[in-house]
């Protein structure tokens, strides 16, 4: 099972660790074995290190150390922000975003959702079972 | 001539204990001159007033205490009601967190001058009558109801104070008797207080999808929820 993901110049990387956690950055130097230089449009460009990393899919086209001019347009071009969202992965921590910030009233609306969907199903498994039976 | 009260020296310190003005300076600065120049070249004397002798005014107490009872010092320090949360708006709806009604959730109208908050159900929706809770026990949500057209001003903490019952002296038969239990009705006004301010609330509260059945319903902690996480 070969390596899929590699560290590289141009590597759009999750932070799982720290202030930025959650936070979409590229990876536009490497420093040591442990650290890398990452950049992200609206970050100042600072050192991480890889443990706080976790590599996605998706790689841009850059030079080493961009502009932050040349990055912006870079991650434009490659579409990072609707690749990252139509990702199973992305799409993931959407959901969880939005079900973290529910009301308490946002949560009895999805109760009561989720038993009329539950009871619509209920109605077709039996309307199809008797179709079945006979 | 009232003087101003506490009026400060005319003899500056220029140390303490050291004024700046010697005494002949003094003695003119205050006008005592013009004061003897006015009583012709003496101060002017005042008649003793008459002691008020205490033993004909009041008479002795018949009663002393054993020792002596110290006073307790005066304090006239006023109660500020209770800082209300920032959460807590009128029209909030609130969950509250212990007693009869506990996991209910109903809107908050104002806060009484004791610091307690008044509250209703609606009566009509859940059960929960005008009420007043503390603010510690309660969790305000970010649900805000439309308070328009409820009139809460003549409710304060006076209005929810207990019936005084009259004492019955009780003669020895009627122990044995059983006891003739009287139940507390609720008062004819205090119902109608309800209806006035329950009507135009449960007009607002029908306009919003969802919220007379989220009313009806009592809150509870179900498995994998974790209340420092939830958002309310």
């Amino acid at each position: 099972m070969p390596f899929k993901r590699y560290v590289e110049i141009g590597r759009v990387a999750l932070v799982n660790y720290g202030k930025d956690y959650g936070r979409l950055v590229v990876i536009v130097d490497i420093i040591d074995q442990n650290r890398a230089l990452v950049d992200a449009p609206d970050m100042v460009r600072s050192q991480m290190n890889f443990k706080r990393l976790s590599l996605t899919d998706i790689k841009i086209d850059i030079n080493r150390v961009p502009k932050k001019k040349t990055l912006i347009d870079a991650m434009e071009k490659a579409d990072v922000k609707n690749k990252w969202e139509n990702s199973s992965w992305g799409r993931k921590l959407i959901v969880q975003k939005r079900r973290a910030a529910l009301n308490d009233f946002d949560r009895f609306k999805i109760m009561l959702a989720k038993i009329k969907k539950g009871g619509l199903i209920r109605q077709e498994l039996a309307k199809l079972k008797k179709e079945n039976a006979s | 001539m009232a003087p101003k009260s506490l009026r400060t020296s005319r003899n500056p310190d220029l140390i303490r204990g050291v004024g700046k003005f010697s005494r002949s300076k003094m003695y003119h600065k205050r006008g005592l001159w013009a004061i003897k120049a006015k009583n012709g070249g003496v101060f002017p004397k005042h008649e003793a007033k008459p002691a008020v002798t205490d033993a004909a005014v009041t008479k002795q107490p018949k009663f002393y205490p054993a020792d002596d009872v110290k006073k307790p010092l005066v304090n006239k320090r006023k109660h500020k009601p209770t800082k209300l949360r920032e959460s807590i708006t009128t029209g909030t709806v609130l969950i509250l967190l212990a007693g009869r009604f506990m996991g209910k959730r109903v809107v908050f109208l104002k806060q009484l001058p004791s610091g307690l908050l008044l509250v209703t159900g609606p009566f009509k929706i859940n059960g929960v009558p005008l009420r007043r809770v503390n603010q510690s026990y309660v969790i305000a949500t970010s649900t805000k109801v439309d308070i328009f057209g409820v009139n809460v001003e003549k409710f304060d903490d006076k209005y929810f104070a207990k019936e005084v019952a009259e004492k019955k002296k009780k003669g020895e038969g009627e122990f044995f008797e059983a006891e003739k239990e009287e139940k507390k009705v609720l008062p004819d006004n205090k119902k109608d207080d309800q209806k006035t301010v329950d009507t135009p609330l449960i007009k607002s509260i029908e306009g919003v999808a969802d919220l007379k059945p989220y009313l009806s319903a009592r809150f509870s902690l179900k498995s994998g929820m974790k209340p420092h996480e939830l958002v309310f």
